[in-house]
């Protein structure tokens, strides 16, 4: 913001600069392997940004730091104007193992985080029982975790995590555990979760196609140390049908680029 | 590696229940299955009674009509009523407060350095050799038999909770934090209901180690209540009805232990509930 302002001497200029989280100078070194160095990043409000990368490359660690659940040696996280480094109720995680209480019912598992909250039982299941129907889960509210597909687990973790209403979502690689099938129609949906919930999403991934086909803005993370190498905003048509988006010529360019800018960090 | 992903696991620990919905026939009516069991027990002990096996072996038929005549005279009704009260109040003390130390040793280390060799210690120990030495010092009242029950129910207890806190599934631990949960949360709403089928395979065992606490108490050191039921017929040589006081205390500790069971599916892992 204060960049902006005094690089323009007037107003900051809103679509460049409102951005919700800042990232400055995050370092993290485990033992002897540096994850992380001098990460400084911004994350647009309203837009889905992925972290991509080989493995190594530190992005769930990042992730955590910035959602408050790994600390940082160095560097400052600043969620909306608010310096932060642990987790706070404008920041919600979807996990990668999605972390579902077993014993708890899926309209348990989605209300878990507003009852931590001490929200009353029926209003937080009125909110819980909303989202689990825009997840598609509407009629599962009472099954068990070990009764659902690996899909629709993660859709529950992803219900949680809208209905504490955060204003970002972070999701670590939330489809990796989850079949290519349910993967694909997942994604699909996660398109358009994004038009209607007027979010934040970061989101980690080591797939080149799944960045591009549903990020707003790609950070590419280069392993040992992690860095930010590029950042890539894929020019890609999401309106229509998302099936089309597999054959768009952008979204192909872009995933053919990324794919030889990380060729060479691959052993 | 724990991973959210257990309840694959969790469900083949189940393994009766588990098998829901590939059972067909008379294996859907698991009620007539068991019975037919006892049946068969009840059917081979009375020939085993019959040619006899031994004279002090009575028949099925003969410890059954001891049975209803040892309540009838009002003998076993007595004799559960003294011995009840210790192994009551030892397992309702045992239970809470093994759950509750074994819950502070498995999140404070500094408990864990204190409490819990001496658990291992008592555990590995033959602690019925304890029970002389408890009578020497508290006598041979309620105080004896009580610490009698707790001595052998407490060290599983205890382990078990403590074992079960500190494997906690730290992914779930992960979550609740990142959901804003405070310490008490963490510990109401996922240490304990994650920890529990671990305790209470524990409680389990410790209910039925303190059964065996009274009944040797009562057979060591204070001739009351059930143990002295059983040493008495045996000295007349009343064999079945010697025989329908150890079916009886043999009975009830089953119906204890199913009855902790269905506690814990309905309480605490409303998930296991084979339906």
């Amino acid at each position: 913001m204060r960049d902006a302002v005094l690089r323009n001497g007037l107003k900051p200029i809103p679509a460049a600069v409102d951005s919700i989280v800042e990232v400055r100078g995050i370092s993290k070194t485990y033992g002897d392997v540096e994850a992380l160095r001098g990460i400084d990043l911004d994350f647009p409000r309203g837009k889905l940004t992925s972290l991509l990368g080989p493995s190594g490359c530190g992005k769930t660690t990042l992730l955590k730091i910035i959602a408050g659940l790994i600390s940082a040696d160095a560097g400052t996280i600043t969620v909306d104007g608010k310096q932060v480094s642990a987790p706070g109720p404008e920041r919600a995680f979807v996990f990668q193992d999605f972390a579902l209480m077993p014993w708890a019912t899926v309209m348990r598992n989605v209300a878990f985080g507003l009852e931590l909250r001490g929200i009353g039982k029926a209003e937080r299941e009125d909110k819980a029982r909303h989202y689990i129907a825009e997840v598609g889960l509407a009629g599962f509210e009472n099954k068990y975790p070990h009764e659902l597909s690996g899909g629709m687990r993660q859709r529950v973790g992803l219900a949680r995590a809208l209905s504490v209403d955060a204003d970002v979502l972070l999701l670590d690689e939330p489809f990796s555990a989850v079949d290519e099938q349910n993967r694909r129609k997942f994604q699909e949906d996660l398109i358009r979760l994004r038009t209607t919930q007027n979010k934040t999403f970061i989101f980690v991934t080591h797939s080149i196609e799944e960045a591009v086909y549903i990020s707003d803005r790609i950070v590419l993370l280069s392993p040992r140390p992690g860095r930010v190498s590029r950042i890539i905003e894929p020019e890609v048509d999401r309106s229509g049908d998302p099936e089309r988006i597999h054959r768009d010529k952008h979204y192909l360019d872009t995933v053919d680029e990324i794919w030889q800018g990380l060729k060479q960090y691959v052993d | 590696m724990t991973t959210g992903i257990r309840t694959e696991s969790e469900a083949a620990g189940l393994a009766p229940l588990a098998r829901r919905g590939e059972a067909t026939g008379w294996q859907d009516k698991p009620v007539l299955l068991r019975l037919l069991s006892i049946a068969l027990f009840a059917g081979a002990w009375e020939i085993a009674g019959r040619i006899p096996v031994s004279f002090a072996f009575p028949t099925f038929s003969d410890t059954m009509i001891a049975f209803f005549g040892l309540i009838a005279d009002g003998s076993m009704p007595s004799a559960y009523l003294s011995t009840l009260q210790p192994l009551v109040l030892g397992v309702v003390l045992s239970t809470f407060l093994g759950v509750g130390l074994g819950t502070l040793c498995g999140l404070w280390r500094t408990g864990e350095w204190l409490l819990i060799p001496v658990f291992i210690v008592l555990q590995a120990a033959p602690v019925a050799a304890f029970i002389p030495m408890v009578t020497f010092i508290y006598g041979i009242g309620m105080t004896a038999k009580t610490l009698a029950v707790m001595i052998l129910a407490l060290p599983v207890i205890v382990l078990n909770t403590y074992k079960a806190v500190r494997n906690v599934n730290e992914s779930l631990l992960v979550m609740c934090r990142s959901f804003l949960g405070t310490r008490w949360q963490t510990v109401a709403k996922i240490i304990l209901p994650d920890a529990s089928p671990v305790i209470f395979a524990g409680l389990r065992l410790g209910v039925a180690a303190g059964f065996v606490g009274v009944v040797l108490a009562e057979l060591l050191i204070t001739p009351t209540g059930i143990g002295d039921l059983i040493t008495f017929h045996r000295s007349r040589a009343d064999y079945a009805e010697m025989y329908a006081t150890i079916g009886s205390i043999i009975a009830l500790s089953t119906l204890t232990l199913v009855f902790l069971q269905w506690i814990e599916v309905r309480v605490f892992r409303p998930e296991k509930r084979g339906t």
